[in-house]
């Protein structure tokens, strides 16, 4: 069973203006020169390999950390490994204001958490969610907030598929779950 | 309340009521994998299901991104799913065969109507055929596999009307880029597409496949170029040897938005790095110097769009320093070509002819840009680092053969 609440340390993706990094593609999360790799376990130390200012992600990402995007996040290819990359480095959930379709329903169906905040490109404007800011995220409840300043926003609500996937832990075990399997 | 295209596609194939934002279980004509998540498709599906045999009437593996395996990591990775595919009786459209979605359309598999998955985010090419494609993760596909089912959310359709005519010298991918440029990432997101009007109607299969391509870099879901005539269904009749017959949008169908963009006049457009939609007129960027000339891609590989650059290129030289790279979508593409004579015209200008497949897209099939290699190419991502390091342009065949001949981005008109 995937988790739904979470508290951890915030990494916000901006860029060298301190404006939240919209569009960020698979190709920038995980370069299509690593794609030869299966190994989860190793796929952590290309997660953002190819995102300008970002590089250095994986040395200093803690596991349980949680991280802010921009909109449409994950656009671009198929590759799991662009979800699976953070998922080994231990990161816990990923928020962001929307994601790339394919890119969500890979997070999903490998329960790994991912949640859409329409709220999340003003209150980062407002600098009301910094890098390094504990966030507390109560999926079931379809809230996020930073307690240190006081701030409480909303999530999308997920489909009712989506919330039984990652409750399963994954599609496979959400599949054998399924009468006749 | 009638439906649209998609619906319609996801209604046959689901016993659940089909509706935007309903999530449904959708029956899959063809779960496929390719070179690239194909590897882990086969591990996932050894771990969940362990021997339990995939149905092999409709589980088929394409391998096109490194064709033929260009080092011991790729090569691996191909022969596990070989391995794979022999013990369960699966077809492989192996790394002679070129782009697997180009492959499905030809061999019929992708036929109008039916749902076809992939390890492609460009699956959704499939569109131009009339059939639902989408590209998805290897959970996804393994799941797939062994089920023959997913899951979907359906979207909502747009529909999208060009008025008027473009001008001559512009293509398919003009339409696209134009898309781009005036809807970009946003406009379309998580939507189905429908596109009409003058522009699109005589559309070829080639030029739908253009069209259709790039709605993943407008971050929609699929798009349908849905007005054909009976030269179309003529022409997939002689390509795939079946009928073509797909499914129309009813009259009271719903759309969330119908956009009109008037694309009268419509000169040749280009996309300058770092992004699909940052597409500006070629003639704005006239003169800009360029190393490398990419014709191919699952966008612009099929026969007509070197035809349409072997046209500029006829008689001609790339110039000197400039290398043009040439990739067929796929092994029949190539064999029109060898017949047609496109090839020697290519060859003989100067270009380097590569085997079929993806090309630039993905490290190890035509070769990379290297830092401060600039390149035209007619793929459909220039994302930072997609192509190589060097930054790229996105045109159309047309622009990038007069572009390979001037050796810096030109109009057609530059060398006629």
């Amino acid at each position: 069973m995937s988790k739904t609440r979470f508290e951890g340390r915030v990494w916000v993706l901006l860029d060298g203006q301190g404006r939240l990094i919209e569009d960020i593609d698979t190709d920038q999360i995980f370069h299509n020169a690593h794609l030869h790799i299966t190994d989860v376990a190793q796929m952590g130390a290309y997660a953002l390999g190819n995102l300008e200012g970002w590089k250095d992600f994986p040395s200093r990402v803690e596991p349980g950390d949680i991280l802010v995007a921009g909109r449409n996040f994950g656009a671009g290819s198929s590759r799991q490994q662009a979800v699976d990359c953070f998922a080994s480095l231990g990161v816990a959930a990923i928020l962001a204001p929307s994601f790339g379709a394919i890119y969500f329903r890979n997070a999903v169906n490998s329960g790994f958490p991912v949640f859409k905040a329409r709220g999340l490109e003003d209150l980062v404007r407002a600098r009301k969610i910094l890098s390094g800011d504990v966030l507390r995220v109560d999926g079931s409840k379809g809230e996020a907030a930073v307690p240190s300043r006081g701030v409480v926003f909303e999530l999308e609500p997920m489909s009712r598929v989506q919330t039984d996937i990652l409750r399963a832990g994954n599609l496979f075990l959400f599949g054998k779950s399924l009468p006749g399997s | 309340m009638g439906q649209t295209i998609l619906e319609k596609i996801i209604q046959a194939h689901a016993t659940d009521a089909v509706r935007p934002g309903a999530v449904v279980w959708m029956d899959l004509d063809v779960r496929s994998a390719r070179d690239f998540g194909g590897p882990n498709v086969v591990k996932h599906y050894e771990r969940e299901y362990g021997e339990a045999r995939p149905d092999p009437e409709h589980t088929f593996f394409t391998f096109d991104l490194c064709a033929p395996a260009c080092s011991l990591k790729y090569a691996d990775n191909q022969q596990l799913c070989r391995d794979f595919a022999r013990k369960h009786g699966l077809t492989v459209f192996d790394v002679d065969r070129g782009v697997g979605s180009h492959v499905l359309i030809e061999e019929g598999l992708a036929g109008a109507n039916t749902t076809v998955v992939g390890t492609d985010s460009h699956m959704n090419i499939l569109g131009a055929a009339g059939s639902f494609g989408q590209g998805m993760g290897d959970v996804d596909i393994a799941f797939a596999f062994r089920t023959g089912r997913t899951w979907f959310e359906v979207p909502s359709t747009i529909k999208v009307i060009f008025k008027g005519r473009p001008a001559a010298g512009t293509s398919a991918k003009d339409l696209a880029l134009f898309v781009l440029q005036k809807l970009g990432t946003r406009d379309l997101a998580n939507a189905a597409v429908e596109f009409e009007g003058e522009a699109v109607r005589g559309l070829t299969l080639s030029g739908r496949i253009t069209l259709c391509s790039m709605i993943t870099e407008m971050a929609g879901i699929i798009g349908f170029a849905s007005q054909h005539g009976q030269a179309l269904k003529d022409e997939m009749k002689a390509l795939t040897g079946r009928d073509f017959e797909p499914f129309q949008a009813d009259k009271n169908a719903s759309y969330e938005r119908v956009i009109e963009l008037d694309a009268s006049g419509l000169p040749p457009l280009i996309a300058e790095p770092p992004s699909p939609s940052h597409v500006r007129e070629v003639r704005e960027l006239r003169g800009t110097r360029i190393d490398s000339a990419f014709i191919g891609s699952c966008t612009n590989g099929r026969a007509e769009d070197f035809a349409a650059a072997a046209r500029l290129l006829d008689g001609r030289k790339v110039k000197p320093g400039v290398m043009l790279k040439v990739v067929p979508a796929t092994r029949r593409v190539y064999d029109e070509l060898l017949r047609r004579g496109i090839l020697q015209t290519l060859f003989d200008a100067g270009a380097i002819v590569i085997n079929a497949g993806c090309g630039g897209c993905a490290e190890g099939h035509a070769g990379l840009t290297g830092k401060g290699e600039v390149q035209v190419s007619t793929g459909n991502r220039n994302f930072p680092g997609k192509q190589g390091k060097g930054p790229t342009y996105l045109a159309s065949p047309e622009v990038v053969a007069a572009s390979a001949l001037e050796g810096a981005i030109a109009l057609p008109e530059d060398v006629r």
